[in-house]
């Protein structure tokens, strides 16, 4: 690895797919210096640690795993003569955009043109969850089994697994592949929240899927011995994986003079991602949990256009105005709809914070954009196209009743 | 940044160093001056002051690490002893305690944040309540306080909930480390020869008129001197090795909710409540490591080795933390967790002195942290006899506070490797092959605050498991 520059044209944080993606494109734009920077020690996010397909049929067009999707990313980036630098830390956004900077060769801080967030997602804890017990080892995130079942060792044989969004279903398949046995997939709600085909895997695995139930308390001193459910039933389980309500990893955004979007977590950003600071760019699952890793591709790569043309001097600095909104909502990206030109984003992405059946309106000053029925579960995709700049604008969801 | 560069020798001398430099080979035979039971905070400032004053010292811990007991959960405050007793030797010890803290932090590299105490009245009978503590502080020597009236108060915390209606406030109630605090005083005892034995409990005693005999999970220990710290195990100790106890222990359980690292600008000083017959109330505070914690709870409780978090009492503090600091509201919570006081059938501390050359440390319930090296003291002054006092050695410990540079701002750390709480791969390898290793996920957590952030281990669980493997006595992986 080469020594870390002390300036460069763009900096990206993050070398999962929206971070490589950006940069990739960024080279073949002509961009000179692009430097990429990621904590870990190899660069890929993600996928690095997710064994199982599909990956990469967005990308590269065929189905891959995981580490093998995350090495293309890396290689292609590559290609492009990139630097990819890793083990190093970004500890501060300073205005600039100028980045605080820890690694083994000590502190030392980048400066750049442009900036591009693409920090990525995690999924919540069991604390955030407030699951209560005795705390002894193997409860766990699906991030951690991955990276545990990488090094190919085994934190628990027969653990249960909370939640049944998609990446739920990959703890349950990374469990497979590695000969763990989970004993049940346990749900708050009254049904799994990924969708069909996906939903009917417990059934297909011979695992009782457990609906409007919830974990209370766990038992065991140094290992989980039983798990204790909200309908008052022990479910014996020797682990406990804690599995989505990703959010955003923001916890740069917070020490920083960027605004922070309160809904999402993430930053606040117009189309071309721009944040509120000057030169600071987002992408990815940073900016909304969460996404697939080829929509985050996908994202990084349109948010590379913006940065390109902010380099040009093609973008003018007005941030433009904020979209209103109303309803149940967890999630609206972008926040903001700028004068310029039409690159960037191309639809706006919400989500519902609870399940909903009612009327989803875009608004542009008095007239309707869209109006559309939805029916939705939260940590579903809901998209609407992007509207442009000029009258006021507003996203309503009035929540019908259901019969 | 030579602050910068020492710390890192420091890191660099904790790692080549011989674990105990001053210990010589004994054999069987030998005879302890001094059996500490008992590695929690008062047993490792007890062992520290009888090596310090030349006693070949052994540590018995039963438990797989020390500070695995009353000792893991509290809330991390330095006390004054402002509402302790009047003239009782709890207040003593937490005078000398404090005191002592403040004398030899520096040399241990321990930290201190600076915060002062508010005591908040909420409701009129309080605001009542306030002279009678402002004078019980007075008479315990702590006489630097002064009254808030609701401005003042308001000036001194902005973020105060509306009902806040004055408080005193007691300049020199701070805020420290409540495991880097302990290990030091243990390292530096090891640094003076003093012996310790996890997984080591005692079964049985033998007192023949001039030395015991301890036979142990780890085989016999003649000493002339038992010192029981045994926390929530004080009263069966006593029993085993004396046939009585002079009290019961009734574990009082405290859960704590931690807030994550925004919310440590909420508030400058530790919020207290006017305290009760039974306890201090809910605290709010900030952590030496930059987060916001709200707690404890105390509920008795009949179990002494397991604390239960559940739903209810940490929504409830939850909700007393929101009515204390409103902007809490939009503030994520990252741990949870909880502790075991161990409390007996009074409120006073149980220190006392057998003819059978043992002395019974019990009842510490929830100041031991602060009292820990006054009550060393104290017990030190209760033998008589003397060793060659050796020239003190002060190894430092490293540091883990915001107050203080981190190892991750020096170069040659090897990277970070949890990134919530920057927590670096030399950090955790240091802290494997220290004097005391970590043996465990929960040792290697106190020693170095790996996986207690806001992830809780969801970026840095592959490469623990990588770094930890063969060295733990509870492996974080199960086998085939």
């Amino acid at each position: 690895m080469t020594d870390l520059p002390s300036q460069a044209d763009v900096v990206i944080v993050g070398a999962g797919p929206a971070g490589l993606a950006a940069a990739t494109v960024l080279r073949q734009c002509g961009v000179q210096s692009v430097v990429v920077l990621d904590r870990e020690d190899q660069a890929g996010g993600v996928p690095r640690h997710c064994l199982h397909s599909p990956y990469g049929l967005r990308e590269f067009r065929r189905p891959m795993t995981g580490p093998r999707y995350a090495k293309a990313l890396v290689k292609a980036a590559k290609t492009e003569g990139l630097s990819i630098h890793t083990g190093v830390t970004v500890t501060k956004l300073l205005p600039g955009p100028m980045l605080q900077i820890s690694s083994d060769a000590g502190p030392t801080t980048l400066q750049a043109r442009a900036v591009l967030l693409a920090t990525g997602a995690r999924e919540a804890s069991r604390a955030e969850r407030m699951i209560g017990g005795t705390k002894p080892q193997g409860v766990i995130s699906t991030g951690a089994l991955q990276l545990i079942l990488a090094s190919g060792q085994k934190p628990f044989h027969r653990p249960a697994i909370l939640g049944t969004e998609l990446v739920s279903f990959s703890a349950l398949l990374s469990c497979k592949l590695a000969g763990i046995h989970p004993v049940a997939m346990i749900e708050p709600s009254e049904r799994t929240t990924a969708r069909r085909p996906i939903g009917l895997f417990p059934k297909v695995l011979g695992i009782p899927l457990l609906t409007q139930t919830d974990v209370t308390e766990v038992e065991g001193r140094s290992r989980v011995t039983a798990l204790r459910l909200s309908t008052g039933q022990t479910l014996k389980a020797d682990g406990l994986i804690v599995t989505g309500q990703f959010q955003p990893d923001a916890p740069l955004l917070a020490d920083s003079c960027i605004t922070v979007d309160a809904l999402t977590g993430g930053p606040e950003i117009d189309q071309y991602g721009r944040c509120s600071e000057a030169g600071y760019f987002a992408a990815g699952n940073l900016l909304r949990a969460v996404e697939t890793a080829g929509w985050s591709w996908a994202e990084g790569r349109r948010i590379a256009a913006a940065i390109h043309a902010h380099l040009s001097g093609l973008l003018a600095a007005d941030l433009g105005q904020l979209i209103r909104m109303s309803g149940p909502l967890s999630a609206l990206v972008p926040q903001r709809i700028a004068p310029g030109p039409a690159i960037g984003l191309d639809a706006l992405q919400l989500r519902v914070n609870t399940p909903v059946s009612g009327t989803l309106c875009l608004l542009a000053g008095a007239s309707v954009i869209v109006s559309k029925r939805l029916h939705s579960r939260p940590e579903r995709r809901v998209l609407l196209p992007l509207p442009s700049y000029g009258s006021e604008l507003a996203v309503q969801l009035n929540v019908t009743d259901p019969t | 940044m030579t602050d910068l560069a020492s710390y890192a020798s420091v890191l660099a001398k904790s790692l080549l160093a011989d674990p105990s430099p001053l210990a010589t080979s004994r054999t069987p035979n030998d005879t302890f001056d001094i059996a500490v039971i008992g590695a929690g905070v008062v047993g490792c400032a007890i062992a520290r002051r009888f090596a310090l004053a030349g006693a070949r010292v052994v540590v018995l811990e039963k438990a797989h690490d020390v500070l695995d007991g009353a000792s893991k959960g509290n809330s991390a405050i330095l006390h004054t002893g402002f509402d302790a007793a009047i003239g009782s030797l709890e207040a003593e010890c937490l005078a000398a305690g404090h005191a002592e803290y403040l004398d030899i932090r520096e040399r241990l590299n321990l930290p201190l944040l600076k915060s002062g105490a508010l005591v908040i009245a909420w409701t009129e009978q309080e605001e009542g309540a306030l002279p009678e503590l402002m004078e019980q502080a007075r008479k315990n020597g702590v006489d630097d306080i002064e009254l808030l009236d609701a401005n003042q108060l308001r000036h001194a915390e902005p973020g105060l909930g509306s009902q806040a209606r004055a408080a005193f406030r007691v300049p020199r109630e701070y805020l420290i480390d409540p495991w880097s605090a302990p290990l030091a005083y243990l390292t530096q005892a090891i640094a003076h020869g003093a012996e310790v034995r996890r997984n080591c409990a005692v079964t049985e005693g033998n007192f023949d008129g001039a030395q015991w005999t301890l036979t142990s999970s780890h085989g016999a220990f003649r000493t002339n001197h038992v010192i029981n710290a045994a926390g929530l195990y004080g009263d069966h100790v006593d029993q085993t090795l004396l046939g009585r106890s002079a009290f019961t222990i009734k574990p009082r359980k405290g859960q704590f909710v931690v807030y994550d690292k925004p919310a440590f600008n909420l508030a400058s000083h530790i919020l207290l409540p006017v305290p009760n017959k039974i306890t201090k109330g809910i605290v709010v505070c900030r952590t030496i490591w930059g987060n916001l914690l709200v707690g404890p709870t105390a509920e008795e409780q009949a179990d002494r080795a397991h604390v239960v978090l559940d739903q209810g009492a940490l929504r409830g503090l939850q909700k007393r933390g929101e009515e204390i600091l409103p902007a809490l509201k939009s503030h994520k919570i990252t741990a949870l967790y909880g502790g075991l006081r161990p409390a007996t059938e009074e409120k006073h501390y149980r220190i006392t002195r057998h003819p059978e050359n043992l002395i019974t440390v019990g009842g510490i319930r929830s100041t031991g942290l602060s009292a820990a090296l006054g009550i060393a003291q104290h017990v030190r002054g209760l033998l008589d006899e003397n060793w060659l006092d050796p020239t003190p050695i002060w190894p430092q410990v490293p540091n883990l506070a915001e107050t203080a540079p981190r190892d991750w701002q020096s170069a040659g750390h090897g990277g970070v490797l949890c990134h919530c709480e920057m927590v670096t791969r030399r950090e955790v390898i240091a802290a494997l092959n220290s004097a005391l290793p970590a043996q465990s996920l929960a040792g290697l957590k106190r020693r170095t605050r790996v996986t207690m952030g806001r992830c809780q281990g969801y970026y840095c669980a592959g490469a623990l498991v990588q770094l930890t493997k063969d060295k733990f006595t509870q492996a974080m992986t199960v086998d085939d």
